[in-house]
């Protein structure tokens, strides 16, 4: 069922390269990129995309630049109201 | 129960490559890791190919293993990341450079290449160095690898050769015919070759390894350009003190454009925690050297165990009251370097042939006497 877009504290909104993404409070920064049509989060030395892999802070693929601090890692990070993402992919 | 010839417990470099030399002889090999392949102290490394001439059977062993690793590169798959980058030992002041000269003899006697940089090559060969080094030793043929991946590359030989890799499996006892696991499952073995590394005295009392804790970190791409894997001389005589926390600079650049550095020493301590004020010395000392690297980003942390012996030469051949067991441990920091010789070592000996370097030195028997008591150290 859904409720009328009214903000309300179960929800936050957040921007991922420049996008809004509206997530339940308590998703972590690398769910909501997967919630977005684009689930890559970096790319390799010669260009191709990486993602987010295993979800738990071991594999080092979901680093981004979150708030302006670079090579954090989305998979550990919650979602905040107002947070700003991007990527490098 | 199963009957093997030879039952390796240990799926380390060291035990993964002796699987690899068995099993392309015919024998037949298992292959016993308690986790993956390649996981333990191997995972943990620079994973660099180094000849060092600390003494004339580190160097005759460094020299060989490198040399057959060398033989082996081209056989190897590109993710093993294989790189004959060559080593630069950094002479900081006249005392050390004094001490190149005599270096390059030993290696040129053993059969390895060595030059000698003064500082206008130096800085020609790596300008991302501070100045005021005084001049460098040139190993050209020393290499670097991914060690963990080329530990998996020896298991997958050998298991096509028909060995049977037994990986999470947690080997409770080593008893004359064979081991027991931690499920209670025998395997018969006419052989048993012990190669768990700091986890060896665990399942054989009284062998002399103790661990030897190293801090390692690894920059984000963009790191300072450097061509050799760099190491100060001085790295000679913190390496080997055999008392308190050391660091040394020690640096290798990656494929990607990263450098992983190092690095420190903490003999007898076995604990895996990050030791945050070692860990600025150590990267103190990395930016007097690489001053590029001042406010560089840091991806990863890490720790490792060396498995030290009390002359940091390792323990390869039959243990000296047991003639069923073998062993293959106790490498300390060149357990990636050494794994080549150390296999070809151990397998000609179970195999009763001569070696092309003289076995004795790296014997069990020079600290276990026959009686199986731990003997002191000449």
């Amino acid at each position: 069922m859904r409720e009328p877009a009214l903000k309300n504290a179960s929800v936050v909104t957040l921007r991922i390269n420049g996008r809004e993404v509206t997530v339940p409070v308590g998703t972590s920064v690398a769910a909501a990129l997967a919630m977005t049509d684009s689930f890559v989060s970096r790319a390799d030395l010669s260009g191709r995309p990486r993602g987010p892999l295993c979800g738990m802070g071991v594999c080092f693929e979901c680093r981004a630049t979150i708030d302006g601090v670079p090579e954090v890692l989305m998979c550990l990070t919650p979602c905040r109201e107002d947070q700003t993402v991007v990527t490098d992919a | 129960m199963s009957a093997f010839d030879c039952v390796i417990v240990g799926g380390g470099i060291v035990g993964a490559a002796l699987a690899d030399v068995l099993s392309a002889e015919g024998v037949s090999v298992a292959l016993v890791e308690a986790r993956s392949i390649g996981t333990g102290t191997t995972a943990c490394g620079m994973g660099h190919l180094v000849a060092m001439d600390d003494n004339a059977a580190e160097l005759a062993l460094t020299a060989w293993s490198v040399a057959l690793w060398r033989e082996l590169a081209d056989g190897l798959p590109a993710t093993v990341e294989y790189d004959a980058c060559g080593t630069l030992w950094l002479a900081a002041d006249d005392e050390e450079m004094a001490a190149v000269s005599a270096k390059v003899a030993n290696y040129r006697a053993a059969g390895v290449r060595a030059e000698v940089l003064d500082s206008a090559a130096l800085y020609e060969a790596e300008p991302a160095l501070a100045p005021g080094l005084v001049g460098a030793l040139r190993v050209p043929e020393d290499a670097v690898l991914y060690p963990p991946v080329a530990a998996r590359t020896f298991a997958l030989r050998a298991q096509a050769r028909g060995a049977r890799l037994m990986t999470g499996c947690q080997v409770r006892e080593l008893r004359p015919g064979g081991v027991v696991l931690a499920n209670g499952e025998v395997l018969t073995a006419r052989h048993v070759v012990l190669a768990a590394g700091v986890a060896s005295p665990l399942l054989c009392p009284g062998l002399p390894i103790s661990p030897r804790k190293g801090h390692l970190l690894i920059t984000r791409r963009g790191a300072p350009v450097v061509h050799h894997q760099l190491v100060e001389l001085g790295y000679l005589k913190s390496a080997h003190g055999t008392d308190g926390a050391s660091v040394a600079f020690n640096a290798q650049p990656r494929v990607t454009g990263q450098l992983l550095l190092g690095s420190s020493r903490q003999p007898g301590d076995g604990t895996r925690e990050v030791d945050a004020a070692l860990l600025e010395r150590m990267l103190k000392r990395a930016a007097m050297f690489l001053p590029g690297l001042d406010g560089l980003q840091a991806l990863r942390v890490w720790t490792g165990l060396r498995p030290a012996t009390p002359d940091g030469l390792p323990l390869l051949g039959p243990h000296p009251e047991k003639p069923w067991l073998w062993l293959a441990c106790g490498h300390e920091g060149l357990g990636i370097t050494t794994a080549t010789g150390s296999a070809r070592l151990v397998a000609d000996q179970l195999l009763g042939r001569a070696s092309v370097i003289d076995a004795r030195p790296y014997s069990p028997a020079r600290f276990l006497s026959a009686s199986g008591r731990e003997v002191a150290h000449a």
